[in-house]
């Protein structure tokens, strides 16, 4: 799986207070509406800026606080195609690989807004093709890896009927 | 080599033995959702393909965040949920019954269980010895469902506190301390366990409260060993009979070891806009507050809300000051009115609102106005947490919170004991 976008960039602990604010909490049901104000309080402009496939990069402990997995799903649902962050937090980890947003970890300070980048999942590697580096992935482990070829958990449930932990 | 207590419970629900860095397939003894999470757990179980609640007796359904309903959307998911329960034979905790949280310590959770919560602070019921841990809806749908899920064992941080706590200095200031120290991802996938003399000396609403903010610091849960402590709170509320002792190995392997002397710990606070901007309350004294706030799965129990009626019997809260305070069950509700606490805080001017969660995740009864002040008794201070990004929320004790609303500005609750 090899993905392709620019990045967006954010600073450390960016929490899911910021991704999917508790004001909105009356749009939990009502995703789509949600979406419209994904990382608003980290970037008010980020909805508006954001391309299909563009990539959140953040730096250390991406996602820490509340489990609300709408986190993820509203990253997912306006259009992010990956998050690329030095650390991250357990639970959005754990959730977003749940709704099929890959998460990668990698050291992102090099990273410029707005730089094209290429992920190779597979080979865990991320090129910046616009300043010609290579980066070093930390691998998932085969419980999530094999949640996120399956497309997500819901996917990964419906196929086996149960939890595979060795691929 | 011995086991850490997250060791020792996970290995005997899998019956075998399990370290630190293995994964597992786990069975689940409590699953909990509440009106932000549950809808989407729900709908994710059916998405799944499964039936329903292993359960149905052990799965929770909490309406807690959103009551009583502030909005139409609210009411719907409300309904949808009420609507659930009552097909699945799932447990409903309507409104008013309490935050999720604190209903578990209350009614379910038990030395050696494992309770998944779609909710981050599930962590709090370790406090009963139990691995408890927050998830997302869809993980806790599976856990609902399938009625296991899987594990990464966590390492574990040993919080060794010795000595005893000064007067007006308690659990959350500790916490608070913890917290600063070890930074908000300090222990990201790993247990903090906490022991030593001034643990085993706090009461059960202390430990709730260190247990409750592991997670700020990024760890999977908090744990303290099962104690006399432990089979004495059981016993008040009707359950001796799901006590039993469980704690650590003496030899047992730790990530990391922190150790402190209670009595070197001060009244504490959390700066905006993050819960590791720790500080002594000393260094932002005199900072004007709008709004207090005394409640949460952190500090909404009966003895917070005697340690702050201690502080404000007989005063008035500061004028320009709104001191909201929120019981954290029904139950502590009830105790607080029957011993006049409500009494007292009510005549010194507070606002009692119904057990529940709003301010605290800026759902709704308390939201700040733009450039607005609070000090709040809660767990988390990121921007917009409590309803209004151009707000600032700061996080301390409950003690410290009566004292400030007694003078309208952050103080140290020290200066104000009888």
């Amino acid at each position: 799986m090899i993905l392709e976008g620019r990045a967006h960039k954010f600073g450390d602990d960016i929490s899911t207070d910021h991704i999917a604010p508790g004001r909105y909490y009356h749009l939990r049901s009502q995703l789509s509406e949600l979406a419209k104000h994904v990382l608003e309080d980290a970037d008010p402009q980020f909805a508006a800026r954001l391309r299909p496939g563009d990539f959140v990069v953040a730096g250390r402990n991406f996602g820490l606080g509340s489990s609300r997995e709408h986190a993820p799903t509203i990253m997912k649902l306006a259009g992010v195609g990956a998050v690329l962050a030095g650390s991250v937090a357990r639970i959005f980890f754990r959730n977003a690989i749940n709704v099929g947003l890959p998460v990668v970890i990698c050291d992102t300070s090099r990273i410029a807004a707005g730089d094209l980048l290429r992920v190779d999942l597979e080979r865990g590697v991320v090129t910046d093709v616009t300043q010609g580096f290579d980066l070093r992935v930390a691998p998932l482990p085969p419980v999530m890896l094999a949640i996120l070829r399956d497309g997500g958990l819901v996917e990964h449930v419906r196929r086996h009927g149960r939890l595979l932990l060795e691929v | 080599m011995g086991q850490t207590l997250a060791e020792k419970i996970l290995s005997e629900k899998v019956g075998r033995p399990l370290r630190a860095g293995e994964f597992a397939v786990v069975p689940v003894d409590v699953v909990l959702m509440h009106d932000g999470t549950g809808p989407l757990a729900v709908r994710q179980l059916g998405a799944m393909g499964l039936a329903g609640p292993r359960r149905p007796d052990r799965t929770l359904v909490f309406l807690d965040h959103g009551l009583p309903s502030p909005r139409k959307e609210l009411s719907n998911d409300h309904a949808f949920l009420r609507q659930f329960a009552r097909a699945a034979g799932a447990r409903l905790y309507d409104c008013g019954s309490g935050i999720c949280h604190q209903v578990v310590a209350e009614e379910y959770a038990a030395p050696g269980q494992v309770v998944v919560g779609a909710d981050s602070h599930t962590c709090t019921a370790g406090a009963l010895a139990a691995f408890a841990t927050g998830m997302g809806s869809t993980d806790v749908a599976v856990a609902m469902g399938l009625g296991e899920n899987w594990f990464r064992v966590p390492e574990s941080v040993r919080v060794e506190v010795r000595g005893a706590f000064g007067p007006g200095v308690g659990a959350k200031d500790l916490i608070l301390w913890l917290i600063g120290h070890l930074g908000a991802d300090g222990a990201t996938y790993q247990a903090l366990e906490f022991g030593g003399p001034a643990v085993a000396a706090l009461d059960m609403s202390g430990r709730l409260t260190l247990c409750n903010m592991a997670v700020e610091a990024g760890a999977k849960t908090g744990l303290v060993a099962s104690d006399g402590v432990t089979r004495e709170y059981l016993a008040a509320m009707g359950r001796e009979g799901a006590w039993r002792e469980l704690g650590p190995d003496p030899d047992a392997e730790y990530a990391r070891r922190v150790e402190v002397d209670a009595g070197t710990i001060v009244p504490m606070v959390a700066r905006p806009h993050r819960v590791d901007n720790v500080a002594p309350v000393s260094e932002v004294a005199g900072t004007p507050v709008h709004q207090v706030f005394i409640g949460s799965c952190t500090n909404g129990r009966l003895e917070d809300l005697r340690t702050a009626a201690a502080i404000l019997r007989g005063r008035k809260v500061a004028p320009g000051v709104r001191l909201l305070v929120m019981p954290a069950s029904r139950r502590v509700y009830l105790e607080a009115m029957r011993a006049g606490v409500l009494a007292d805080l009510v005549e010194a001017g507070a606002t009692i609102s119904p057990p529940g969660c709003g301010p605290c995740a800026g759902v709704h009864l308390g939201i700040l106005g733009d450039d607005e002040v609070c000090l709040s008794s809660t767990n988390r201070n990121f921007q917009g947490r409590m309803g209004n990004p151009k707000s600032f929320v700061y996080l301390a004790s409950p003690a410290t919170c009566a004292a400030t609303a007694l003078r309208g500005v952050i103080t140290d609750p020290r200066e104000v004991l009888a």
